[in-house]
């Protein structure tokens, strides 16, 4: 007989100030959950969520296959070949089914947060992120755009969120980026920390430094092309697309043409 | 037989720096549609016929009375028609729901 959610040892995971309890029979699993998470993790009672993992052993993993995310009628439903998951989102309850393996749970939790964030007007970003002088800078574009090079050339006294997976939250009419354990080639944690956002650069490599503002409309479909939306659903889809088109009305968005070295961040002042 | 055009029901839209941003829910894909297309866009709620909206629309606000404009809207909507984003029909289109909010 399966142990009741209450009784069965968990671990709470909160990214940007949304916190996940994830409970699980496991304890093994539960403590390299909270290796992988570290920073991220406390013992609070309040969740948002309350999810259950069941560990599986996959019958088959397809490397090519890509996560189909629905959205109805009050559930979320989560499928791949290595791993499911559905959420009753009025009841704050899921069940997850996959491997013993944190990345497979990271990638959940990436799925998770976009539904979350996508309901609450934020997005997640394929983008690096960094805080300076108490302002938060996004950073996006894409494979070999630099991402991972403008954040090895933030001076000492910036604050990483992230190099990989950047968060964006909205607060009312503001928006605030927020650090993330979802670590890209840098393979390095962001700080749990959060700052307002002062802008989102689109990276061009080049031979100088230069800041151009873009025009909305090509603002939002540079974003769009960014933002983690795992597709297929039309609610989801909508509710990212107007995310997006509120952020790009409220935070300027630029394109960031860089050479490199660290001159580049006294610019963003 | 006149022509009615309605903005298909799985399609978001906003207005951005003067430029109508449209997004099929379907499959994501994007548009961008001038100021003229964005008032076309805006006028497409099935209930008038697309000559209407032309005298209407796009000759009021755009000062195109006596040019050819009718012949350019007409392959201005079907060019979204054939693109899946606009709907058209030869009697009024009732208001659909959007995507399922609930």
């Amino acid at each position: 007989m399966t142990a009741p959610t209450a009784v069965l040892p968990a671990v709470t995971v909160e990214i940007g100030g949304l916190p996940i309890r994830m409970h699980c029979a496991d304890r093994a699993y539960l403590d390299d959950l909270a290796r992988r998470f570290s920073g991220f993790t406390h013992a609070s009672p309040d969740a948002l969520l309350d999810l259950t993992l069941e560990l599986i052993v996959p019958d088959a993993v397809d490397p090519d296959d890509e996560v189909r995310v629905q959205a109805r009628d009050g559930w979320w439903s989560i499928e791949r070949s290595d791993c499911s998951a559905d959420v009753d989102v009025a009841a704050r309850r899921g069940h997850i089914r996959q491997p013993a393996s944190p990345y497979a749970t990271d990638s959940v939790l990436r799925i998770i947060h976009t539904l979350l964030l996508a309901g609450r007007g934020g997005v997640l970003m394929h983008a690096a992120s960094a805080i300076r002088h108490g302002k938060a800078h996004v950073f996006f574009g894409p494979s070999g755009a630099g991402k991972s090079t403008i954040v090895e050339l933030a001076p000492d006294d910036a604050t990483l969120l992230s190099d990989e997976i950047s968060y964006v939250r909205r607060e009312a009419d503001t928006y605030v980026a927020c650090g993330t354990p979802f670590t890209g080639e840098l393979e390095r944690v962001g700080a749990n920390t959060s700052a307002p956002l002062a802008g989102l650069y689109r990276l061009v490599q080049g031979d100088s430094h230069r800041l151009e503002p873009m025009a909305p409309a090509d603002a939002v479909r540079a974003v769009l092309e960014c933002v983690l939306c795992f597709a297929v659903d039309p609610l989801v889809v909508t509710q990212i697309f107007e995310a997006v088109c509120d952020l790009v009305a409220r935070v300027p968005v630029q394109t960031l043409t860089f050479r490199r070295d660290a001159g580049i961040w006294d610019r963003l002042e | 037989m006149p022509t009615y055009i309605a903005r298909h029901p799985m399609t978001a839209s906003r207005e951005l720096g003067g430029e109508m941003i449209v997004i099929f829910a379907r499959d994501s894909r994007l548009f961008t549609l001038n100021e003229v297309g964005g008032a076309i866009w805006k006028a497409a709620d099935g209930t008038r016929p697309l000559d209407v909206i032309v005298t209407d629309v796009v000759d009021a606000e755009f000062d195109t009375a006596g040019t050819d404009a009718a012949a350019d809207v007409a392959q201005f909507v079907d060019d979204l028609v054939q693109q899946g984003i606009l709907v058209a029909s030869e009697a009024p289109i009732p208001v659909a729901l959007g995507v399922d909010q609930s």
